[in-house]
């Protein structure tokens, strides 16, 4: 049983060839635009690497680029074959490379739908690993003596400054950590000896953010210290007060962030993946309607073109077996002759 | 008898022509590409100025970007144009049609490069006006800062904190103009509390002045919370020497910040802008050898101007002065001035 078989004269196998010719160039650059695209990612996800605890995000940008590069050689050696196709002297050299081309091809195409999968479903992740990583560098943020987190404090004001964030889940992640170093902090003052002494584990606690949080939309000067008391401040209401201070979260504006990119790109890479799987399919029209002319005198008979010699299970087993049976194999030890399953 | 000499001749025959003609279009194509590049680089320095143009009291002159926007157009169309000539060179029959209109075209393009001459050295000394510009308009800013309840005057604040955030500066000349200005509004003073009014009644004008600066003056890369209130008084917080305290605000002023951006952007433009010229009068003398395909197969001579320099710049001198003259009373005979 065929899949799609289709009539194939002599004219529509040349414009066949023709525009698989164009397309594959399409395609290919299709490719060079996939891996600049997860360069793109990857150099982003870097930038902000360390409020980020895992790097299990990185594998979107890796898989892009891997099927970028693959889509380059996959298209180069289309055109190759559809430049040969015509010609029924250089044809036959690609007969055996066409069923490893064509498994290959696959394989990856399908990889490159699997990237545009991930990067849809890997918000989960990335948010968990933006949670952790956000809470360390709020905790480290008055480390600045402390080699390895000395400049915790420098990316976090940035991080808060640029996405207009301010804490982890809101600005009240501040109030639970010390963010003024003891170095800062003199200890012979009452008030801060009060502070201390309030909380089990000693810390120096306050309603206050720290400057990177103050919103300059604000029509008053920033107000940063006793935040939650409204005599501190004249005409002030903490409870109405909105532009103040950025009332966001870090957390849900990175992520927001990185899913509108990778969204943005997952699209591309979409219709990437369309044009490529177009390519393999005519490909494989013009490979099998040009062999039904191998051996023949006129060059110029109509044949017919099909997808797939046997049904879809059939294929796909005819291909994993030869893998299997190397791993399999591998295994047992080899005696006699090993019971060939049959392939019809 | 003086024989006129042209100027810088050169012999050619058919293949040195095409080669030649090869070669041209392609600087031609390349010419309109840096065409294209000077309009562009044109836009975004336009875009530039009116984005900070809150900095500069809306007073700055647009006339370098308008200038580069034009040249880039020009540019574009006159290369095309050459390049379309150049390729239509090496068949007699469509150069016919070229052919009259080649001598008016160079002559477009000798003024094209006085023009780009012109650009090249605005784009080096508009750069004082763009100084002082900034002075003026950053020293208003400052004033207007808290005067966020003032139609037109809203939004200064969020610019001015935008830009010493972005620019990463203090202030005109540095931090100490903050001290001079009351830069929080009356709306959000206190005026019972015995402290505000010690203040407001220190000064002459009855402003409330002080030793702060607003929170876009801090520097991130400061090991400790910003100290932003009180910066004068070293006993106002533990461990603190205003002195020598050197990364807790920004140092720098915002005049330089902002002129050092604008210059180095007006000084990148004006070196591509000499380059375009040295490009361009490269392409002018090998034109004239396209000139004269009557006999393609032949030898033919080519030259950099017809007559001497000097004869040349004479004739073009009378030329103008005719035209002058054709203003004037133009009944009679006319002062024909004959070279």
């Amino acid at each position: 049983m065929v899949v799609m078989k289709m009539k194939f004269p002599f004219q529509k196998r040349v414009k066949l060839a023709q525009g698989l010719w164009l397309l594959s160039w399409c395609a290919a650059i299709s490719g060079a635009i996939t891996f600049s695209l997860g360069c793109i990612l990857k150099t982003e996800l870097r930038r902000r690497a360390e409020v980020m605890d895992n790097s299990d995000i990185h594998v979107v940008p890796n898989t892009l680029m891997i099927v970028g590069l693959a889509s380059l050689g996959i298209n180069y050696f289309a055109s190759k074959i559809c430049q040969d196709a015509l010609d029924a002297g250089r044809f036959p050299r690609w007969k055996n490379m066409l069923k490893p081309y064509f498994a290959v091809s696959c394989f990856f195409t399908v990889l490159m739908l699997l990237a545009v999968i991930m990067s849809f479903a890997m918000k989960g992740s990335l948010e968990s690993s933006l949670k952790v990583g956000l809470r360390n560098g709020i905790r480290f943020y008055k480390d600045t003596d402390t080699p390895g987190r000395c400049f915790q404090k420098q990316n976090i004001d940035r991080l808060q400054m640029d996405f207009h964030c301010c804490g982890n889940n809101d600005f009240r992640d501040w109030f639970e950590v010390q963010w003024i170093s003891n170095r800062y902090l003199d200890f012979s003052s009452k008030e801060v000896k009060d502070r201390i002494k309030s909380n089990v584990d000693g810390r120096y606690l306050l309603d206050g953010v720290p400057f990177s949080c103050c919103n300059p939309s604000s029509p008053r000067p920033c107000i940063q210290f006793q935040l939650t008391n409204n005599s501190a401040h004249y005409n002030y209401d903490y409870q109405t007060e909105e532009l103040n201070i950025y009332l966001r979260g870090c957390r849900e504006a990175l992520v927001h962030y990185y899913m509108g990119l990778m969204n943005a790109i997952g699209a591309g890479v979409l219709s990437v993946f369309l044009l490529q799987a177009s390519v393999l399919v005519s490909l494989r029209f013009l490979q099998t309607s040009m062999e039904a002319v191998a051996g023949n005198e006129n060059t110029e008979i109509e044949t017919e073109g099909y997808l797939l010699e046997k049904p879809l299970k059939e294929t796909i087993m005819e291909y994993i077996e030869p893998v299997m049976k190397f791993f399999l194999l591998t295994n047992q030890v080899e005696e006699g002759t090993p019971g060939a399953p049959a392939s019809t | 008898m003086i024989v006129k000499m042209p100027f810088m001749p050169v012999k050619f025959n058919l293949q040195k022509r095409v080669k030649l003609a090869q070669g041209l279009w392609m600087i031609y194509w390349l010419s309109v590409i840096v065409g294209i590049l000077i309009f562009s680089l044109g836009i975004f320095f336009k875009i530039e100025l009116r984005k900070r143009s809150e900095m500069m009291d809306s007073n700055e002159s647009h006339l370098v970007p308008n200038l580069l926007i034009l040249v880039g157009l020009m540019a574009c169309g006159l290369n095309a144009f050459g390049g379309k000539v150049c390729h239509d060179s090496l068949d007699p029959m469509k150069f016919a049609k070229w052919k009259p209109m080649l001598r008016s075209y160079l002559l477009l393009c000798c003024g094209f490069n006085g023009l780009l001459l012109l650009t090249a050295v605005l784009c080096f000394l508009m750069q004082f006006a763009v100084y002082l510009t900034l002075a003026e308009g950053l020293k208003n800013s400052i004033k207007f800062y808290k005067d966020t309840d003032t139609p037109g005057r809203c939004f200064m604040k969020r610019t001015l904190d935008m830009t010493q955030i972005e620019f990463r500066c203090c202030g005109n000349n540095n931090f100490r103009d903050w001290f001079e200005v009351q830069w929080i509004s009356n709306r959000y003073l206190d005026m019972s509390n015995d402290l505000v009014k010690d203040r407001v009644l220190s000064n002459v004008e009855g402003k409330y002045l002080m030793d702060s600066v607003p929170f876009s003056c801090c520097n991130p890369g400061s090991p400790r919370p910003c100290i932003q209130h009180h910066l004068t008084n070293n006993s106002a917080h533990y461990d603190y020497d205003h002195r020598i305290e050197e990364l807790n605000i920004w140092t720098r002023g915002c005049r330089e910040a902002l002129f050092s951006y604008f210059s180095s952007m007006m000084n990148s433009i004006g070196m591509l802008i000499l380059a375009t010229i040295i490009l361009e009068v490269r392409l002018h003398p090998q034109h004239t050898t396209m000139e004269d395909p009557e006999n393609p197969e032949c030898e033919s001579d080519g030259w950099l101007l017809e007559k001497g320099v000097k004869e040349t710049f004479g004739e073009l001198f009378s030329k103008m002065k005719i035209l002058g003259k054709k203003n004037q009373v133009d009944e009679g005979g006319d002062a024909e001035a004959t070279t």
